[in-house]
């Protein structure tokens, strides 16, 4: 290769180097300000992930997948994936194997940053050089690789059916520009380097087009033209980033080390909820997770456009938007990018001001625990000995509003031949996830040291829980060293393999709806399964586990009326029926009498049909 | 000193010409449902709270119209936010975000 300049500088370079130094910079002082905005004990978390070769290597094998292969979008939908993975992998290739070729054949010029970018402008090829043509070989491809995907990308604004997604979003104007300029950056490079292939070399793509360019365009004045109108678009593209919904793209790379060091979103707007919000990609597949947006009028309060919201500090929006909310957690699990929508809401509640704050200083926790002790002998204070298990069964609120849970609970305890105690018989105080999820968080620690101070007290050593709006918080918030929390599903499941119950089979076929709290909430989906095909055939839903489509009746929800929920309560309805189901089971109070106000087939906790099979063999 | 054998009760009557009714008029506008309870008691009934402090959500309503806000705030204060009075309700209230208005709105120093 052979310079063609001496400088190894033409104007034309001017619109990329400005985007360039402007999105660098801000790129930096973003990412210095993030940091700075995390508390004190997170930074040093942060710090030290970066030294642990183990967290280091999920880092770098995350970048890879997400970043670049877009593998979670993959496993959506083929064309989507490749649409993204060609844009991102592709592009990342060319800056690589520039850099490359500028070491190899002008390493004089390897601190001019635009030079691997405009390379072929500024070079010629020599005999010596052909070995060179298995990088120009590679440069067309991965250019042909990106071409690829922005004809799928234009496709995709017009049919996004095709790719997978019923709704996409709308894009703001900043959004539009940066979409364009995007579009406009490859065809455009591919057009430059056409013109100069006969001078600088070029592979299958540039060549061909060279000779046809050639062929009716024979003034090589021409070529400068194409380059500034490829440095333009690049600049025009990286000056609107931090505008648009291309910002992910850096933000990404900084959340991805802060996700797997384990730091959560604690303030509302700053650091780490900030990188959330400027790594959304603006992709929209929250928009089709969302089982609010069934109802067309909710489509504007997804995930994607909270975060939008608060980019633009639109107060009044961000204030609606997280207050709609379910809470469901499914735009959490579908992201691609792994934006919070919950945790995020939860923060936008937990700053606002209330003027009125409930207080429970006044409840008597002794008095609640004479109501259900039974493990403690009284007289001196000791744990009574008991080879048995000690369990302490908090049946939580809304068990109590469907009293057919505890009941089926508590008689297959005691077929279990179980020690047990009901620790909220007589009404007790509310696990504090309610509270949480409203974002009262001092108010709902209050509620968990009263608990925690009844549990600790009362010597029992399993919490079951037949709730899992209460299981989320007993297992996140609780501290209750050396007693085990342990949601009834699981436990039956145990109690089953250790043969302490048996149920006795029938050909019933059953649909089991994964609640969110349990399933996108602590993860568990096997167990509650397993049971349910001890007692009789287990059909899938359409949308199930990670999944699975939110009953509509969430506390999660505070503006939601009564009214607006029946549309999702019976979109979640359709979901599970696919497959004709006799009953539909579920493991929470709360879907349990949402689905059965408007269900065809009967709705059943899974309590209770364990309890009927293992009554049916006693007969 | 009660010679009678009996006692007079303070009157409970309440002018409501002398009652602020400005913070409730506030509530309704942000919270239409306010007005439509029925009083059933179906949220008092349910209410884990009604142990501790009394609380039920048809009383708070009740004291708030009446201007006995001291009172609401009383029953307010071992309010959970469970969202069992929200289920149980046959108006369909969405008793808890109700919960909150109020929360925002009146303020226990604010009081004249």
């Amino acid at each position: 290769m052979r310079e063609i300049y001496l400088s190894g500088y033409n104007n034309f370079v001017l619109p990329f180097m400005i985007g360039m130094i402007f999105v660098l910079s801000w790129c930096v002082i973003g990412a210095a300000r993030i940091i700075l905005q995390l508390t004190g004990e997170d930074r040093k978390k942060f710090f030290l992930s970066l030294i642990n070769p183990k967290i280091m290597a999920k880092n770098v094998r995350d970048w890879f997948c997400d970043c670049l292969f877009h593998v979670k979008l993959w496993k959506r939908n083929m064309l989507l994936g490749y649409m993204h993975s060609s844009i991102a992998f592709g592009w990342f290739m060319l800056i690589v194997i520039g850099h490359i070729e500028v070491f190899l054949y002008t390493p004089q010029r390897v601190h001019q940053i635009w030079y691997p970018i405009f390379f072929r402008y500024f070079v010629a090829v020599t005999d010596s050089t052909m070995k060179g043509s298995f990088f120009f070989f590679l440069m067309d491809f991965f250019l042909l690789v990106i071409l690829s995907g922005i004809i799928l990308a234009i496709i995709k604004r017009a049919r996004s059916r095709f790719f997978g997604m019923r709704r996409t979003t709308n894009p703001s104007i900043t959004d539009l520009i940066g979409l364009y300029s995007l579009w406009c950056i490859f065809p455009l490079r591919l057009l430059a380097e056409g013109f100069t292939a006969d001078i600088s070399g070029g592979s299958f793509l540039t060549k061909s087009l060279n000779m046809v360019l050639h062929s009716f365009l024979s003034d090589q004045m021409n070529m400068l033209p194409t380059w500034w109108a490829y440095s333009i678009a690049l600049g025009v593209f990286m000056c609107i980033l931090p505008f648009s919904r291309y910002m992910h793209i850096p933000a990404e790379i900084l959340l991805i080390p802060m996700r797997n060091a384990g730091i959560k979103v604690t303030h509302a707007r700053k650091g780490y909820a900030k990188l959330q919000v400027y790594s959304c990609p603006s992709c929209g597949v929250c928009i089709d997770a969302c089982p609010m947006s069934t109802v067309k009028a909710n489509t504007k309060d997804t995930t994607v456009y909270l975060n939008r919201q608060i980019k633009r500090y639109n107060e009044r929006r961000i204030e609606e938007i997280s207050d709609k909310c379910l809470l469901c957690g499914k735009c959490t699990a579908v992201c691609p990018v792994g934006v919070q929508g919950d945790m995020m809401r939860i923060a936008q509640r937990s700053v606002r001001k209330y003027k009125l704050a409930p207080s429970y200083a006044n409840i008597d926790e002794n008095a609640l625990l004479e109501r259900c002790n039974k493990f403690v002998n009284t007289s001196n204070n000791t744990v009574t000995s008991d080879r048995n298990q000690r369990v302490m069964y908090f049946a939580g609120c809304m068990t109590s509003l469907t009293p057919s849970i505890s009941k089926s609970t508590a008689a297959i305890l005691q077929k279990a031949g179980i020690r047990f105690e009901i620790m909220d018989k007589d009404g007790g105080i509310c696990c504090g996830r309610p509270m949480f999820m409203a974002g009262r968080i001092a108010q709902a620690k209050e509620m968990i040291e009263k608990n925690t101070a009844i549990i600790k007290a009362s010597g029992a050593d399993t919490l079951l829980l037949s709730c899992p709006i209460c299981y989320k918080i007993f297992k996140e918030q609780y501290q209750l060293e050396g007693i085990e929390v342990i949601h009834h599903t699981e436990f039956f499941d145990r109690l089953i393999e250790s043969g302490k119950i048996t149920l006795n089979g029938s050909d019933t076929r059953y649909v089991y709806h994964d609640p969110c709290e349990l399933g996108r909430g602590c993860g568990i989906y096997e167990q509650p399964r397993n049971v349910v095909r001890k007692a009789g055939e287990l059909v899938e839903a359409e949308k199930h586990g990670k999944e699975s489509i939110c009953c509509g009746g969430s506390l999660g929800s505070l503006t939601l009326g009564f009214d607006k929920r029946k549309a999702l309560t019976e979109n979640a309805l359709a979901n599970l029926t696919i497959a004709s189901p006799d009953t539909i089971v579920t493991a929470c109070p709360l879907c349990r009498s949402t689905f059965n106000r408007y269900s065809d087939i009967p709705v059943k906790d899974i309590a209770e049909i364990v309890d009927e099979a293992t009554r049916k063999k006693k007969r | 000193m009660n010679i009678f054998g009996f006692r007079i009760s303070p009157s409970s009557a309440i002018n409501l010409d002398n009652v602020d009714k400005e913070r409730f008029r506030e509530l309704c506008r942000i919270e239409p449902d306010a007005v439509r309870c029925m009083a059933c008691g179906s949220c008092s009934a349910t209410c884990p709270a009604a142990g501790f402090s009394g609380m039920s959500v048809r009383k708070v309503l009740l004291y708030l119209q009446r201007g006995k806000e001291e009172e609401a705030f009383k029953l307010m204060s071992n309010c959970m936010l469970c969202g069992k009075c929200t289920m149980v309700c046959p108006r369909g209230i969405n008793t808890r975000h109700l919960i909150l208005s109020i929360c925002r709105i009146y303020d226990k120093e604010e009081k004249k």
